[in-house]
């Protein structure tokens, strides 16, 4: 992974969808073992034009549009990868997946162990994720631990443009399947980029990040919620309050070592997700935390999350999302907490 | 049956290439054979038999080309195995319960890992299709299922991808009558999945599935045509599975002993035995010798079973990943010092 961007000029700002857009870009000129394909990624770039102009440059054999069936988009990436290219599949929404599980579990999570390493499955799959855009429904799930349960997957979701380039670069040169969450809520946001650098700088598969430093809370979150646990966070300040916003990047593996060495300082923890609450990722932070910090803390980890509820229609997704409130209320709750 | 689909029968193989099928069917019957009592003696956990269908497996199998196309199985397809030289005790380590998928390498035998998912593989062998036609390569992806997996809708997906990209692929459809306890009649609407080839634009043959010749030849016809570059075919082998769905079935629950008995005069080794006497292609000899060869072949496999080594326990969690996480290493750290530290047995 040493190639110089060819489309971006360094100290510039650019958006998640642009960077995602470069990232595949690159990883398409420097190995042509890669494909990506799914629907409507070719002429029409995506519907949220995430693979723009990719089939332009790198022709329809590269860059190709399926048909309609996501359980075929993943089973023939499986049968490239056992043909020895990197696919790079698409699904369009989060929810689209289900009908493709039975795929992702079965054979594409298996196939390396299944076959005793003989078939190796560099597969990323690119999965516009979570909510926040007022969608249709299965528009907006959040469906990182369902994902993170299956063994053989790893799951990554990026929170800037920096990170998605970064983590959509690392998944695909990873020998192994990634499930690549993209929070299609964050697609527009801009921020400074810089590609070579970025790439420089990649930590390792499995490291979270802490994106602001503090010493009474550690908001643990992912994909769009960490903006929103970083706003938390500023309003907090105001208050005299410093809260460490950890962004997982990595929702498997989990970075257990950088959750203990953040909450390690601060004794306290909120964690942050838009997914249900019961089963889903923020009971496994608890427990690393916990198991790592049982010592140390001041309070039990607080979870603020979507509740047990199909996602609701856009009418109601706030009412359903987690908001700052929610989250600086779990903020006190954690640190007003007295033991007995 | 309509006229678009008639019975194919075959006719015009050598003798030399008739008695090499011959034999690979009789050691598939001895080995299915043997692996029935093997799972009675305990030896094996479990097997799906496939005594019936060896002229299917074994007909189709000998046309595939192991220097450039690739196979898709299930997990009923020891004839294929038998077909292509495939390490028959790796295959059987699935059914020994030392590696689910099978111990030996699919991607050196062109022969995919034993799928236990029913219809689970067919749409890798569109996807490594696809590959072939992106590489210019001139290798064809042959796709076993069954009547069963016919109704699952991977199957439409496979086929549709298929038709719509051109792609060389087999469809090969072992229709044997019976998906477990389901008959064909309550399993395929329309009663014919080669006919479903129509709608999506390419060829559909139906074959007796239990002439070994009939097979040969109309999946080498399929073959041509995938190389030629002229699209997918689906063969559907019409055929029985005499035996149950698995040594834990019991099809006296479903099905009747004069149905079965109706197929012992179709069996497909004594039909291609037949033929190969009447056309003076064997004599006694050669059948005697035959047999004798098959049970040498079997005895060998079956020892080379029962001397499998169990793979270590590491491999649980060396085997997940090619870049292993060290989440991973710590769980097997905690597996191995659990291991060693076991004192009482479990109930």
């Amino acid at each position: 992974m040493t190639d110089a961007p060819t489309t971006a000029a360094p100290s510039t700002t650019l958006s998640m969808q642009a960077a995602i857009n470069l990232a595949l870009e690159h990883a398409l000129a420097q190995d042509d073992r890669t494909l990506v394909f799914g629907e409507d990624v070719g002429k029409l770039g995506g519907v949220f034009r995430v693979t723009d102009g990719l089939q332009e440059r790198f022709g329809a054999d590269r860059v190709f549009d399926t048909p309609l069936a996501e359980s075929a988009i993943m089973g023939m990436a499986v049968g490239l990868a056992l043909h020895g290219f990197r696919p790079i599949p698409e699904i369009q929404f989060d929810g689209f997946s289900y009908p493709a599980m039975n795929q992702i579990i079965t054979q594409l999570a298996r196939m390396h162990y299944r076959t005793r390493g003989a078939a190796p499955m560099p597969v990323t799959l690119r999965l516009p994720s979570f909510g926040g855009i007022r969608s249709p429904e299965m528009h907006s799930e959040s469906l990182e631990a369902i994902f993170a349960h299956v063994p053989g997957l790893k799951v990554a979701s990026p929170s800037t443009p920096t990170d998605a380039y970064q983590l959509l670069r690392q998944s695909i040169a990873d020998p192994d399947p990634v499930i690549f969450m993209e929070p299609k809520a964050r697609y527009w946001n801009k921020a400074p980029f810089d590609a070579a650098m970025a790439l420089a700088d990649t930590p390792p598969i499995g490291s979270s990040r802490v994106v602001r430093p503090g010493k009474h809370v550690t908001l643990v979150a992912w994909g769009a919620m960490v903006s929103r646990c970083i706003r938390a966070a500023e309003f907090a300040a105001e208050d005299g309050v410093e809260l460490e916003v950890l962004d997982l990047r990595w929702l498997k593996p989990i970075d257990a070592a950088g959750l203990a060495a953040s909450v390690g300082r601060t004794r306290r923890a909120v964690v942050v997700h838009e997914a249900p609450l019961t089963a889903g990722l923020g009971a496994e932070v608890g427990t690393l935390i916990t198991e790592q910090c049982f010592g140390t803390l001041r309070a039990p980890v607080q979870r603020v999350t979507g509740y047990d509820v199909p996602y609701p229609p856009g009418d109601l997704e706030d009412h359903y999302l987690p908001s700052t409130d929610r989250i600086l209320s779990a903020v006190q709750r954690v640190l007003e907490y007295r033991r007995g | 049956m309509t006229a678009t689909e008639s019975l194919r029968t075959g006719a015009g193989l050598d003798g030399e290439l008739l008695r090499d099928l011959y034999q690979r069917m009789l050691l598939t019957r001895q080995l299915d054979l043997e692996f029935v009592t093997m799972q009675r003696q305990g030896v094996l956990l479990g097997y799906a038999p496939l005594r019936g269908q060896e002229a299917a497996q074994v007909g189709s199998g000998a046309v595939v080309d192991r220097a450039r196309d690739f196979v898709f199985p299930t997990y009923r397809e020891v004839g294929v195995a038998v077909a292509m030289d495939v390490d028959v005790v790796g295959y059987m380590a699935t059914h020994l319960g030392v590696w689910n998928g099978g111990a030996y390498d699919p991607i050196a035998s062109r022969f995919g890992a034993v799928n236990a998912v029913v219809a689970g593989s067919v749409l890798h062998a569109v996807g490594w299709a696809k590959g072939e036609k992106l590489t210019g390569s001139d290798g064809v992806a042959l796709a076993y299922f069954g009547d069963g997996a016919s109704s699952q809708g991977d199957v439409h997906e496979a086929m549709n991808f298929a038709g719509v990209d051109r792609l060389p692929v087999v469809f090969f459809c072992q229709n044997n009558g019976w998906a477990i306890s389901v008959p064909t009649a309550r399993q395929v609407a329309g009663g014919s999945v080669s006919a479903r080839a129509a709608g999506y634009g390419f060829p559909g043959v139906r074959v007796d599935g239990n002439d070994v010749e009939a097979v040969y030849l109309a999946t080498q016809e399929a073959f041509a045509r995938a190389r030629a570059g002229e699209g997918p075919t689906v063969i559907e082998a019409m055929t029985y599975r005499s035996g149950p769905h698995s040594t834990s079935d019991d099809p006296g629950r479903y099905r009747e002993l004069v149905e079965e008995n109706s197929w012992i005069e179709r069996d497909p080794i004594t039909r291609l035995a037949l033929r190969l006497r009447e056309e003076h292609a064997a004599d006694e000899a050669y059948f005697e010798g035959a047999l004798a060869e098959a049970r040498a072949a079997t005895e060998s496999i079956r020892t080379g079973i029962t001397e499998t080594v169990g793979r270590p326990a590491e491999e649980m969690f060396d085997l997940v990943f090619a870049n292993r996480p060290t989440t991973l290493d710590q769980q097997r750290d905690l597996w191995r010092a659990a291991a060693e530290g076991e004192e009482r047995g479990d109930d």
